[in-house]
């Protein structure tokens, strides 16, 4: 896979959660994922279209989607519930867009379809293409989540 | 800025619709309409009498931008101010957008800073 195309998504993913939730956020070092058991307990997961195809999966625990959301709302949040799951989605719909910005700089250029989102312990995380998924584990003080990047080889 | 008027929050996402809503309240404004997609959107339109419209691109049924040019194709609301607040930040979607007639364009993520900006211009 590209690699060039992996740090746009990184990128993204700091800029939107810093943004719009006020958090700091620390990326830890991505590795290769092996099967499709979802790290967290809500994933957002969106599809790409362009120089390549494959999707992006953005997975949160509990925790730290729950800290995310309150945050982004200025009130508490504390069930995983159905405005949890929508801003999951917005949140994969806003990184997808700034990672296709910094990528069309490069050249490289994609449409997205609306992203979809799944909840539930070990739920599984089923990417559109058959390249190595490429997995970046962030942290902040809420909790951890993981994005997921698998493009067609 | 006038905020007593009536403002139409148009995006797919409730959590987008919530966050907006939040940023207009502390900016003053208390008449706030929301839709979720540009074909109730434009129900709306029809029916009440909105000031402003702040909409999303990406939305199932009626896209942001069918909508915007919808909006700008009818005598009645040719010049309603519209604001584009999107995750769509390619060059040829701000240019697609500037030809069918946008007032101004946020892209996602924004600051509540930046909306503030973008209606003082627009709203002025």
């Amino acid at each position: 896979m590209d690699v060039t195309l992996i740090n746009p998504f990184i990128n993204a993913t700091l800029s939107v959660l810093e943004t719009m939730a006020f958090i700091t956020v620390t990326v830890g070092k991505p590795y290769v994922k092996k099967d499709n058991v979802a790290v967290g307990d809500v994933t957002g997961i969106l599809g790409l279209t362009g120089v390549a195809n494959g999707t992006i999966a953005v997975t949160f625990e509990e925790k730290c989607i729950l800290a995310i959301v309150s945050n982004m709302f200025g009130e508490t949040m504390e069930t995983l519930n159905e405005d949890i799951t929508d801003a999951v989605g917005e949140l994969t719909n806003m990184i997808s867009g700034q990672a296709r910005k910094e990528l069309e700089v490069i050249g490289k250029e994609f449409k997205a379809a609306i992203p979809s989102v799944v909840t539930g312990r070990n739920h599984s995380i089923r990417h559109y293409s058959e390249g190595p998924k490429i997995a970046i584990p962030f942290s902040t003080d809420g909790g951890d989540f993981t994005i997921e990047v698998c493009f067609e080889r | 800025m006038d905020t007593s008027i009536k403002v139409l929050i148009v995006d797919d996402f409730a959590t987008m619709r919530r966050i907006l809503k939040n940023i207009l309240k502390q900016l003053g404004f208390k008449n706030l309409v929301e839709a979720d997609d540009g074909t109730t959107a434009w129900d709306i339109l029809e029916n009440q009498e909105i000031d402003l419209i702040i909409s999303d691109w990406n939305m199932p049924k009626m896209t942001g931008l069918e909508l915007l040019k919808k909006v700008r194709a009818d005598s009645k609301y040719a010049k309603k101010p519209f604001l584009m607040v999107t995750a769509e930040a390619q060059k040829q979607n701000v240019i697609e957008a500037v030809q069918a007639g946008v007032s101004n364009y946020v892209v996602k993520p924004f600051t509540a800073e930046a909306i503030s900006d973008k209606l003082s211009k627009i709203l002025r």
